[in-house]
């Protein structure tokens, strides 16, 4: 019994390593792994202005490893597009495009999704501190920005997905405001 | 006193008068030279942009080398030195700073100035609609930047305000300023006091922006960045740069030219001296007379006096070597008919340009007219008393002797020569679609580098180029600017489905009293708009109490005094506002720039689309081209009337048809196989290739006209067809060395009549008529 106690703990002593190895840097060979792919999403602003949060549903496109696609259907059309450091914003017949790399917070702010998308370690470690919890089926992956700049806009930006997919991305904002962005696959690669 | 001292005494006053109108004459190297003397309203409004709109005081700034922030330094630095200078009306450079006044105008004026302000927007359902379409904004990361103003603006009039600027992109920036697209550069945005036309003044700006850059980087230490300037401001001070240096070279070489070649044949510095008394009094005669008539003399005419130079020094050199031997009287007799008769089939050719309604060409032919009429009248009548009966210079006969074998050869290349011109004709029929340029630019001095630098830098900003405008004309201030909001409205409708990608207008940052008046009036008092805005607020997630900042400024709103031009002082929209609406001499008017959609703006649609409205439509490049092509036009019948005054007066003169197709015939054919000859060399052919091709008939006559003369009297001597073979080289080296010049006008001229000239002695002799060969 005592014997079987002790290989048990054993066992568990052996598997911890195991569990352990569970760290960043596999996170990112996980995610560095995933060629793209769509997901639908439901972001929910939570704004102290308002009563109830703002809702927008749509749909993200991504191809590794620098472009992104945000088409938000509700409630007003809209297409973000990244592609490489050209970001640009389509809505209402309105076409705006950005040059992001001249744009150092924006850039920051961008690499927070694009790093983790495409598993991007030095990329996030550039501005943000990073916190990794959980395990490889369940992980919760925290940004801290390490720049002023930066986290006079945003104080905290946590990730959690499973696997290779990311389910969710919250980002708490400077003023208190927040928003959560979730996510769910729709054609998986 | 002799008669000699008389007539030099008389000739000397004259100069010393010539050469006081000359020293109080206005010269000018100003693009003028190319605007229409009689425009027509559209091209009135294309000269007006040109010397005085807001575009041509634009000066885009870069600076390069060093690294971003260096630069970034700089931009700032150069701007704070430059807002100090009187001579710049604003310098941007996207400091954010500089855009805050402007954001302060918008938002404190936000509901007079917004166009969705009406009484439908402040009624229970307008406001619901308005907050409920803010709240959705607030979805997007582009309206998340207004989520701050909501509880001041709940219907989103600043956002309406800032969407219709949107229009164009904007610069990049880097480290807080302007930079180019791929970011090498840092940019600036310079707009003159000085007015385009007012080269002087561009000069100076551009001056006080190089040594401010000077100052700027030795205060920094920034030593490894260079300056970059461009604009319409220095395209003018480098064309009168150009056009300066290019008069004295040009004169220069031809004279120096011309001079070696007289003083080879006189070897005489006193007949040298006699020679180009003439020529100097012609010069000198064509800018008085340009000077009387125009009041200002363009630069580009003087350089003209290179050609002048050439063509002038002939009526001495037939003096000279005619009447050497056969004494004054004798080459009155003989010589000067036929020397008068070439002079006026000069006169013809040169006259036929004073009817130009191009400001340049009429200028080109009065000055040269008066240029060769004056060396003609001075060789007649006032070179034989002072010259004497001294004119003896070396005996010319044994060249002529020589010519004459090589002469007596000449006619069997007749058949050659016809061929070669029938296939002249042919390649000159076969593309006459493609032998000349259709645009205005083809005329300008500005070089090719200059304007690819300036195009990378105008793209670097992103500045719309002003390609098509509307103008809404109005005897008053706020009756232009009411006419402008009237086109606007219709202009929205063409932004709305795609026709046009967007549009500026006046009344945008400056809407008419009545426009103001009716915004004001829509703003309920405040107890019923709290009514309203509670039942507005009903079904929405926003709390009444949270939009007390609302309440606010709209009752604050319904006090504002009404906004005037001097409310916009300090802002960058003043300058938008000023550029746009434009006070003159019989009123008002109000610009409307456009940008057009996927698909070009065409003009009739367009108007279609505007109504009755009387704006007037303008396409500058358009209008630019047809600008062109009525000169053109106007160049083929003034070239055409000027040769069949030429042929009139040799048919007049001549008094038979077979002579007069002797004489015309190397003249033709010398034209054709030149012209082909250019076109098959790739030289693009512009409309003073055309006026060189009269040039060439109404020069080169006197050679034909000596031929002919041989063929009717005793033959032609020795000494008369060398004095031909001089006069006619100095003609092609006056002209030819306006080939060498980079002014495509004075290029074009040179290149057709140099070439002109000689070929046309050449054929003259070819076409010799029979049985006078010798």
């Amino acid at each position: 019994m005592i014997k079987q106690l002790c290989s048990a703990l054993l066992l568990c002593l052996l598997a911890l390593p195991a569990l352990a190895a569970f760290d960043v840097g596999q996170l990112m060979d996980d995610l560095a792994k995933h060629k793209g792919g769509k997901a639908k999403f439901v972001e929910k602003k939570y704004i102290a202005l308002l009563d109830k949060p703002v809702v927008s549903t749509g749909e993200m496109t991504y191809t590794a490893p620098d472009q992104l696609e945000k088409r938000t259907l509700t409630p007003k059309p809209e297409i973000l597009r990244l592609d490489k450091d050209l970001l640009s914003i389509e809505r209402e017949k309105q076409k705006l495009s950005i040059n992001l790399s001249n744009q150092p917070e924006a850039l920051a702010f961008i690499d927070s999704i694009r790093g983790t998308l495409s598993g991007n370690r030095a990329a996030l470690e550039k501005n943000y501190l990073l916190h990794l919890s959980g395990n490889a089926d369940k992980w919760v992956l925290t940004l801290l920005p390490s720049d002023q700049k930066i986290s006079a806009l945003v104080l905290r930006i946590v990730v959690s997905g499973s696997k290779n997919q990311i389910r969710s991305i919250e980002y708490l904002q400077a003023d208190g405001d927040r928003s959560l962005l979730s996510l769910e696959p729709s054609e998986p690669k | 006193m002799s008669q000699a001292g008389r007539t030099f005494l008389l000739w000397l006053l004259a100069m010393l008068a010539g050469a006081a109108i000359v020293w109080n004459s206005r010269f000018t190297a100003d693009m003028s030279f190319f605007l229409p003397s009689h425009p027509t309203p559209e091209q009135q409004v294309l000269v007006d942009q040109l010397k005085e709109g807001v575009v041509s005081r634009l000066l885009v700034v870069a600076i390069e080398g060093g690294d971003s922030r260096q630069r970034a330094a700089l931009s700032r630095d150069l701007r704070q030195r430059l807002l100090d200078q009187p001579a710049f009306v604003s310098v941007q450079n996207g400091e954010a700073g500089g855009q805050q006044a402007d954001r302060d105008y918008l938002f404190k004026y936000r509901y007079l100035l917004s166009p969705g302000v009406s009484a439908e927007r402040f009624s229970s359902a307008g406001l619901r609609a308005a907050i409920g379409d803010s709240i959705d904004r607030l979805a997007s990361p582009a309206g998340m930047m207004l989520k701050t103003l909501l509880p001041a603006d709940p219907t989103g009039e600043l956002f309406e305000l800032l969407s219709q600027l949107n229009g164009g992109a904007q610069p990049n920036s880097s480290n807080g300023v302007w930079v180019s697209r791929a970011g090498e550069r840092a940019m600036l945005l310079v707009q003159t006091r000085a007015a385009g036309a007012d080269t002087d003044g561009q000069e100076a700006a551009i001056n006080a922006i190089r040594q401010q850059f000077a100052a700027s980087r030795q205060a920094t230490g920034l030593h490894a960045t260079q300056l970059l300037v461009s604009g319409p401001g220095l395209f003018a001070v480098n064309s009168r740069a150009l056009i300066k240096d290019e008069v004295g070279r040009l004169s220069l070489i031809s004279s120096l030219a011309i001079i070696g070649v007289l003083l080879f044949v006189y070897r005489s510095f006193r007949l040298l001296t006699l020679g180009l008394l003439p020529v100097v009094s012609g010069a000198l005669a064509g800018v008085v007379v340009v000077s009387l008539a125009y009041g200002t003399v363009f630069g580009i005419t003087v350089g003209f006096g290179a050609a002048l130079i050439g063509e002038a020094v002939d009526y001495s050199i037939y003096y000279f070597v005619q009447s050497g031997n056969n004494g004054l009287a004798a080459w009155r007799q003989r010589f000067w008919p036929t020397v008068r008769l070439g002079v006026l089939t000069s006169v013809c050719g040169f006259g036929a340009l004073l009817f130009s309604g191009f400001p340049g060409l009429a200028q080109l032919g009065l000055y040269s007219l008066s240029g060769v009429l004056t060396a003609a009248i001075v060789t007649r009548f006032a070179l034989p008393h002072m010259a004497g009966p001294e004119t003896r210079m070396r005996d010319l006969a044994p060249l002529g002797r020589q010519l004459q074998k090589i002469l007596g050869a000449m006619p069997g290349l007749r058949w050659p020569v016809l061929g070669l011109a029938l296939a002249a004709a042919v390649i000159l029929f076969s593309q006459r679609n493609m032998l000349w340029s259709p645009e205005l630019s083809a005329l300008n001095p500005v070089s090719q580098a200059d304007q690819a630098l300036d195009q990378a830098l105008h793209a670097d900003l992103a500045t719309p180029d002003a390609g098509y405008l509307l103008v809404v004309s109005a005897a008053d201030r706020e009756t232009a600017l009411q006419q402008a909001e009237k086109t606007a409205a219709q202009l929205d409708r063409l932004v709305a489905s795609g026709e046009l990608a967007s549009y500026a207008s006046p009344s945008r940052f400056l809407p008419s009293q009545a426009t103001q008046a009716a915004r004001r009036a829509s703003l309920p008092q405040d107890a019923e708009l709290r009514r309203r805005l509670h039942e507005a607020l009903s079904d929405l997630p926003l709390a009444e109490q949270k939009l007390g900042p609302f309440l606010a400024d709209v009752a604050n709103a319904r006090q504002l005094p009404a906004l005037d031009r001097q409310t916009l002082d300090g802002t960058s929209l003043a300058l938008a506002v000023d550029a746009l609406l434009l006070h003159h001499a019989t009123g008002w008017s109000a610009l409307l720039p456009l940008q057009p959609g996927e698909q070009p703006i065409a003009a009739a649609g367009l108007r279609a689309a505007l109504g009755s409205s009387s704006a007037l439509f303008i396409d500058m490049k358009g209008e630019f081209n047809k600008l062109y092509n009525d000169y053109l036009h106007e160049a083929m019948l003034l070239s055409l009337a000027g040769f069949v005054a030429i042929v009139a007066l040799l048919g007049v003169t001549l008094r038979s048809l077979r002579r007069l197709g002797a004489v015309l015939l190397p003249l033709v054919l010398a034209v054709l196989i030149v012209i082909a000859g250019l076109h098959l060399l790739g030289e693009r052919l512009h409309l003073l290739h055309l006026i060189g091709m009269l040039l060439i008939v109404a020069v080169s006559s006197n050679y034909a006209l000596f031929f002919d003369q041989a063929g009717s009297q005793q033959g032609l001597d020795p000494s008369t067809l060398a004095s031909m073979l001089i006069a006619n080289l100095t003609t092609a080296i006056g002209f030819g060395t306006l080939a060498l010049s980079t002014v495509p006008v004075l290029h074009a001229v040179g290149v057709t009549v140099g070439p002109g000239a000689i070929l046309a002695l050449l054929l003259s002799a070819i076409f010799v008529p029979r049985g006078s060969d010798r």
